[in-house]
C-alpha cells in the first residue's frame, strides 16, 4: 500500500498563513460552540438526554436491517417510491433515471452531505442538468466552485467581503456591498426564480421513522419546503443511519440537534413528509457507501450514530485553526476523520492524526460517539495497514529498541543533551528540527533526574 | 504502601528539577517512595503514532521495574492515561492489569489516596495560570469539563489554592488544547505552534506571570512559545509550586 502524505498538515499550514483569517475562524467557531454550552447548561436533564440519543442509536444499529425494512414497507404504502443504492455511483444514477423518466433538466437542492458524499452535483451538471443549492451558505460556495467547509455552516470559512465581491459577479450587485440585509435579499431575488422554475427538489434526511414510513428534514432558511412544494418530484436522499424506530424519539433528537448544532433551541423549521402531495411524486434513496462495512465493524461502528450537527467541529481546535476544506473530504473535522478513511483509506490516512485526541469532541457528541478514541484506533489500523508514513514507522521502531534497552536509553539521553548544550544553534535549526521553526527547544540540563537520584543514593549511603 | 515514582523519560531528560520536586513533595508528606532506576518511557509516542504495537518492549520493561510497587505515582497525565488505557502485556496479563488500576497522576494521588487537605510550608506569592491538560483533565478526569452540564471541580486548583499567596488568575478559555498532542507538534508543525501561541496568549491576556500545569509535555510546548517570544512569564511544574517554600 502506498503511504498517506500528510495532505492535511500541508493544508494547514496554507491556511494558517493568514493568522488573522484564522483567528476570525477560530472565534467565530467558538462563539457557536459557547451557544451551544449555553443552550445545553439551560436543560438540567442535557446529560441524559445524550445518554438515551446513544441508547437509542446503539439499538437501531444493532437491528438495522428490520429497521430499515419496516421502513421501506411503510414509505411504500404511503405511496413513497423508495430505492436502494449501494455506493455513491448508483445514487447518483438513480437521481438521473429519475431526472429522465420526467425529461426534466433542472433541480433545486436543500442542504445535504450524503449528496456531497456522492458528488451528486458534478455527475448530473455533467448530465446537462442544472443543480442549484438552495441553502445561502450552499449556494455561496456553490458560486465559488467549491465544496462546503462545515456541515451545518457550509460558507463559515468566508467573511461578508468575499461573499459581496462574489455576488458583485454572479448576481449583479453593487460592488464592495457588504450588508448582509442587501446581501440576503439579492440571492433570495436569485434563489426565489429558481425555486419556481425547477422541475424536481432533492433535499436530504434528519431522520426516517421506520414506525410511520415518513421522514423529517429540518432547516433554518424554509429552503427545502419550498423547493419540495413546489416542484413535481421531490427525491430525498438518505445514508441508511438515519433510520430511527418511532416517531416518539424523535423529539430526543431534535432537542439535541439544534442545541448541538447553534445553540438554537430548535431548528427553524423541522418539516415532516410523510407522503406526496396529489399529483406529486416522492422518492426515498436509501444509501449505503460504505455504512454497511462499518456496522460490521465493533471499533467503528458507534460513528454510525451520527446526527451531522457539526458540534465535534465548533469544538475541535484543530478544525478551528485549520478550515474544513483542510480535510479534503466532504464531512470535515473529527468525525469526518473517522468516517473518511472506512471510504478510502489510502486517500484519508493522514486524517486520525489532524488531531491531538484532546477529547473535547467526544464531550460535546450528542450522541455520545467516543470520536477521539476512535481516531486513536484508526492510526493503529493504519499504522498495520502501513498506510502510515514510512519515516513514522522507521522513528517509532527505534524509540521502540531505545525505551527498550534502559542502557541504550541512558547513554543517548546523555548523547543528546551533551549535544544540545555544545550544539544549540544545530538543535534550534529549523530545516533539522520543525518544533524549532516556531519554538524553542528546552534548555538541557546538565544532569538527568536518574542520574541525580544515583548521586543522592550514593551520599547518603556512604 | 510501596510507591513507585515513575518519572516519565522526557522529565528525566530535560525536566530532572519536576523529578526531584515530585519526589520531594512525596516524602513531604510521609511516602516512602522509591524510583526504579531502569525505567525509561511509557510507550506513549509509539502509540499515539498507530504503533501500539512497537510498545511491547517498553511495556515490558514498565512491568519489570514496577513489578514490587503497590502503587506507581507520575507527574504526568497523558503518561499515566495511556499506561491506565494501554499497558499490556502477553506474558504477565495480571500484572500489567493490577499496575494499569494502581498508576496515579500525581495531583489525584495527593486528592485521592493521601487527602491533602493542607500544605503548611508552600509559598508561592505570584499570579499563576493554570493549564488544564486534555489527557489529566477528559482522559483522567482530574478537573470538570467546560462541554459537559456536570458539577465544577478541579483538583490540580484545589492543591493550588492551598499554596500561601498565590493567586490564580482566571483564563477565558479553560480547557482549551495547547496543542501539543505527542508527535502531532512536529508532523503538524504550523497547527501545533499557533494552538500554543493561543493557549499562551489566553494567559499573558489574564496577567500570569507563571503557568503551571500538571503535565510537563503541554508546558514544554508553552515554554517554547514564550522563550520564541522572549517572554519574561515562566513555566512551572505543579509539584514546583507545591514544595515552593520548602
Ligand atoms: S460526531 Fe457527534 S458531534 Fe460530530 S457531527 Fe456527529 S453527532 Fe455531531
Amino acid at each position: 500500500m502506498d503511504t498517506a502524505s500528510p495532505k492535511h498538515a500541508k493544508a494547514a499550514e496554507a491556511f494558517l498563513r493568514d493568522e488573522e483569517n484564522t483567528d476570525w475562524h477560530n472565534e467565530t467557531l467558538w462563539f457557536v460552540r459557547s451557544k451551544r454550552d449555553r443552550a445545553a447548561q439551560s436543560l438540567p436533564e442535557w446529560e441524559q438526554l445524550r445518554e438515551q440519543a446513544s441508547q437509542i442509536k446503539a439499538h437501531t444499529l444493532s437491528k438495522l436491517d428490520d429497521y430499515l425494512i419496516q421502513l421501506e414497507e411503510n414509505a411504500r404504502q404511503n405511496g413513497i417510491i423508495v430505492h436502494w443504492a449501494a455506493n455513491g455511483d448508483e445514487h447518483n444514477q438513480i437521481v438521473l433515471d429519475i431526472m429522465r423518466k420526467h425529461k426534466a433538466t433542472k433541480i433545486v437542492k436543500s442542504k445535504s452531505m450524503l449528496t456531497e458524499e456522492c458528488h451528486l452535483n458534478p455527475f448530473l451538471i455533467k448530465e446537462g442538468i442544472e443543480v442549484i443549492d438552495t441553502d445561502l451558505g450552499e449556494r455561496i460556495v456553490q458560486l465559488r466552485n467549491e465544496p462546503p467547509s462545515h456541515i451545518v455552516l457550509p460558507a463559515i470559512h468566508l467573511k461578508k467581503k468575499h461573499i459581496g465581491d462574489l455576488f458583485h459577479i454572479h448576481l449583479g450587485t453593487e460592488a464592495g456591498a457588504t450588508d448582509p440585509q442587501y446581501l440576503t435579499e439579492a440571492a433570495r431575488i436569485h434563489l426565489r426564480q429558481k425555486f419556481l422554475l425547477a422541475d424536481v427538489a432533492i433535499t436530504g434526511v434528519n431522520f426516517a421513522i421506520a414506525e410511520t414510513g415518513g421522514f423529517v428534514v429540518c432547516t433554518n432558511e424554509g429552503n427545502a419546503d419550498l423547493g419540495a412544494h413546489l416542484a413535481k418530484v421531490h427525491i430525498a436522499c438518505m445514508g441508511i443511519e438515519k433510520v430511527i424506530p418511532q416517531a416518539e424519539h424523535l423529539g430526543v433528537f431534535l432537542r439535541l440537534l439544534a442545541r448541538s448544532a447553534t445553540g438554537q433551541a430548535v431548528t427553524t423549521y423541522s418539516s415532516h413528509f410523510r407522503k406526496p402531495a396529489p399529483g406529486q411524486e416522492m422518492h426515498l434513496v436509501l444509501v449505503d457507501n460504505g455504512r454497511t462495512r462499518q456496522l460490521a465493524s465493533p471499533d467503528f461502528r458507534n460513528s454510525l450514530k451520527c446526527i451531522r450537527c457539526g458540534a465535534c467541529m465548533n469544538t475541535c481546535p484543530v478544525y478551528r485553526r485549520s478550515g474544513g476544506h483542510s480535510y479534503h473530504t466532504a464531512v470535515a473535522g473529527p468525525i469526518g476523520s473517522i468516517l473518511a478513511p472506512n471510504i478510502d483509506m489510502k486517500e484519508y490516512a493522514d486524517l486520525p492524526f489532524a488531531s491531538t485526541l484532546c477529547g473535547s469532541c467526544t464531550n460535546v457528541c450528542p450522541v455520545k460517539i467516543d470520536i477521539h478514541q476512535q481516531l486513536y484506533k484508526w492510526r493503529q489500523v493504519l499504522g498495520e495497514a502501513g498506510a502510515v508514513e514510512s519515516t513514522k514507522k522507521v522513528g517509532m521502531t527505534g524509540m521502540d529498541v531505545l525505551f527498550s534497552h534502559p542502557w541504550l536509553y541512558r547513554f543517548a539521553g546523555r548523547a543528546g543533551r551533551w549535544f544540545m548544550q555544545k550544539f544549540p544553534s544545530l538543535a534550534n535549526k529549523p530545516s533539522l528540527n520543525p518544533w524549532a521553526i516556531h519554538r524553542d527547544m528546552p534548555k538541557p540540563p546538565e544532569q538527568s533526574f536518574r542520574d541525580w537520584y544515583a548521586q543522592q543514593n550514593q551520599k547518603k549511603n556512604g | 504502601m510501596n510507591v513507585g515514582l515513575f518519572i516519565p523519560c522526557y522529565v528525566d531528560q530535560f525536566y530532572p528539577n519536576v523529578g526531584i520536586a515530585t519526589l520531594r513533595l512525596l516524602e513531604s508528606l510521609g511516602v516512602k517512595v522509591v524510583f526504579p532506576m531502569e525505567q525509561t518511557c511509557c510507550g506513549q509516542p509509539m502509540a499515539n503514532s498507530g504503533f501500539q504495537s512497537l510498545s511491547a518492549g517498553c511495556d515490558k520493561n514498565f512491568i519489570r521495574n514496577f513489578a514490587d510497587c503497590d502503587v506507581v505515582v507520575g507527574p504526568s497525565g497523558s503518561c499515566v492515561l495511556h499506561l491506565k488505557e494501554h499497558l499490556h502485556s502477553d506474558e504477565q496479563p495480571a500484572e500489567a492489569t493490577r499496575l494499569r488500576n494502581n498508576v496515579y497522576e500525581l495531583c489525584e494521588f495527593l486528592t485521592d489516596v493521601l487527602k491533602v487537605e493542607e500544605l503548611p510550608k508552600a509559598r508561592f506569592p505570584h499570579r499563576v495560570g493554570l493549564h488544564t491538560s486534555c489527557h489529566g483533565q477528559r482522559g483522567l478526569k482530574l478537573s470538570s469539563m467546560s462541554e459537559l452540564v456536570a458539577p465544577k471541580f478541579s483538583k490540580p486548583e484545589h492543591l493550588l489554592n492551598l499554596v500561601d499567596g498565590l493567586d490564580l488568575v482566571p483564563l477565558s478559555q479553560p480547557d482549551e488544547c495547547c496543542g501539543f498532542g505527542g508527535t502531532f507538534c512536529v508532523f503538524e508543525e504550523a497547527l501545533s505552534s499557533k494552538m500554543g501561541k493561543d493557549r499562551v496568549d489566553d494567559h499573558l491576556r489574564h496577567g500570569a506571570e507563571v503557568i503551571t500545569g500538571g503535565d510537563m509535555s503541554c508546558l514544554m510546548q508553552l515554554e517554547g512559545v514564550l522563550r520564541r517570544q522572549k517572554s519574561p512569564v515562566r513555566v512551572m511544574h505543579i509539584a514546583e509550586i507545591l514544595t515552593s517554600g520548602n
